[in-house]
């Protein structure tokens, strides 16, 4: 079955037709609802973001010039909305958050990895990235992003790319050797 | 064999394993991967850290789950509301959205102080709402006025429009707004006082209209 690409569903969008945006929207709602979540951590946040990126893109089709992919122009325009939701957080939420991502004082980081096998410290020490950290390891890993689309979606030149997935990769080292785990790297 | 992994020819290697992991190297780059994994076994080691970092990001995403029902129907709702008359009603609605965020941004003491203000603000905006939904914007299909179905001029106004903008533009020229949206956003409009038996008259109405580029995108008469 031949399907519909992404940059035909835009043109269709552009001039206008609906059942066009119900399709794209199918196909990358859960994709950019969680880049979104995973940079917001919060559903309801997310939920709101995810209708603010599609509804841009019923009203910016027309401005799509494929130089980059569709999924690649959601993520980025997803990254926006999500930054600037971010930034409408008091300081008071912030450090609610932070408090409560801090791990328990009661379990040294041995009693910690016997609680748990090491694909869950993983993921928790992903989880306790910073938000510039959490989203370029997700953009490469789970959104399957080549440095050029990562730069085009984050705004930054393809060296810094590289460079800033390793200080992540490096800070997720650190946090698993605080856990217990020393993976010898770096 | 394992190589000096202070070379910068090593190091931009190692840089590249995590979008080797994950299938989106270029075919050149991949294949200098694949050969320096060949003969470089702490770089293979290396290279297994990285996929166990993808396996876990992707489970992490993957249990993240999705946004709930009806969010296709909610945005569809929002696409629906940016037709011209939905704009219409929305900029009204943005109003009095922005008016409650407002006095909710008021501290109590302040709030008890401006109580009386707010209230007549929202007294005057209420009366705005209902003049405009009654006598601009039958939706019902009433008609307002009592001229007879003849002489309507079909408009067209631009997505930038505002309900401010539009309503100061049938005010200009003395229209009714009798139906509409139409497919394509067309609304049909009436003059309420214009002489328009005569069709050179109404033509004439028609050409002003089309010269307000700013607020219309298409004006004709009605045939």
């Amino acid at each position: 079955m031949q399907t519909t690409s992404d940059e035909a569903l835009i043109e269709r969008i552009a001039a206008g037709d609906k059942l066009a945006m119900q399709v794209l929207f199918a196909r990358h709602q859960v994709r950019v609802y969680r880049f979104v979540l995973r940079l917001v951590r919060d559903q309801s946040v997310a939920e709101e973001l995810v209708g603010e990126v599609f509804l841009d893109v019923w009203r910016q089709a027309g401005r799509f010039e494929a130089r980059s992919t569709a999924s690649t122009w959601l993520l980025a325009i997803a990254r926006y909305k999500a930054l600037s939701a971010l930034r409408r957080r008091t300081d008071q939420e912030l450090d609610d958050e932070k408090a409560a991502t801090l791990e328990d004082p009661g379990d040294s980081p041995e009693v910690s990895v016997l609680k748990k096998n090491k694909g869950e410290v993983l993921r928790q020490c992903l989880t306790a990235l910073t938000p510039e950290h959490r989203e370029i390891i997700d953009l490469v890993y789970y959104h399957e992003k080549s440095v050029e689309e990562v730069a085009q979606i984050v705004g930054i030149g393809e060296n810094t790319v590289k460079t800033r997935m390793f200080y992540a990769r490096k800070r997720l080292s650190e946090l698993l050797k605080a856990a217990g785990i020393d993976r010898g790297w770096p | 064999m394992t190589t000096n992994d202070q070379t910068p020819e090593r190091q931009d290697i190692e840089a590249l394993l995590p979008w080797h992991a994950a299938g989106t190297l270029a075919d050149r780059d991949a294949q200098r991967v694949d050969a320096a994994l060949a003969q470089d076994r702490e770089l293979s080691r290396r290279y297994a850290l990285v996929r166990e970092e993808l396996a876990a990001t992707v489970r992490l995403n993957d249990a993240l789950g999705a946004p709930p029902a009806g969010a296709m129907e909610r945005l569809m709702a929002r696409i629906e509301a940016e037709s011209p008359a939905g704009r219409s009603r929305q900029t009204l609605g943005g109003l009095a959205d922005w008016l409650a965020a407002q006095i909710g941004r008021l501290s109590p003491r302040a709030l008890t102080f401006s109580v009386g203000a707010a209230a007549v603000v929202i007294l005057v905006q209420a009366a705005l709402l209902a003049t405009f939904s009654v006598s601009r914007y039958d939706s019902s299909g009433f008609q307002t006025a009592s001229m007879p179905r003849s002489g309507e001029i079909g408009i067209g106004f631009v997505p930038a429009a505002s309900a401010a903008d539009i309503t100061k533009f049938l005010d200009t020229y003395h229209l009714t707004i009798v139906e509409g949206p139409r497919p394509g956003g067309l609304f049909m409009t009436r003059p309420e006082t214009a002489p328009v038996s005569e069709k050179d008259g109404l033509d004439q109405l028609v050409r002003r209209i089309q010269q307000e580029s700013r607020i219309v995108r298409f004006a004709a008469v009605e045939q």
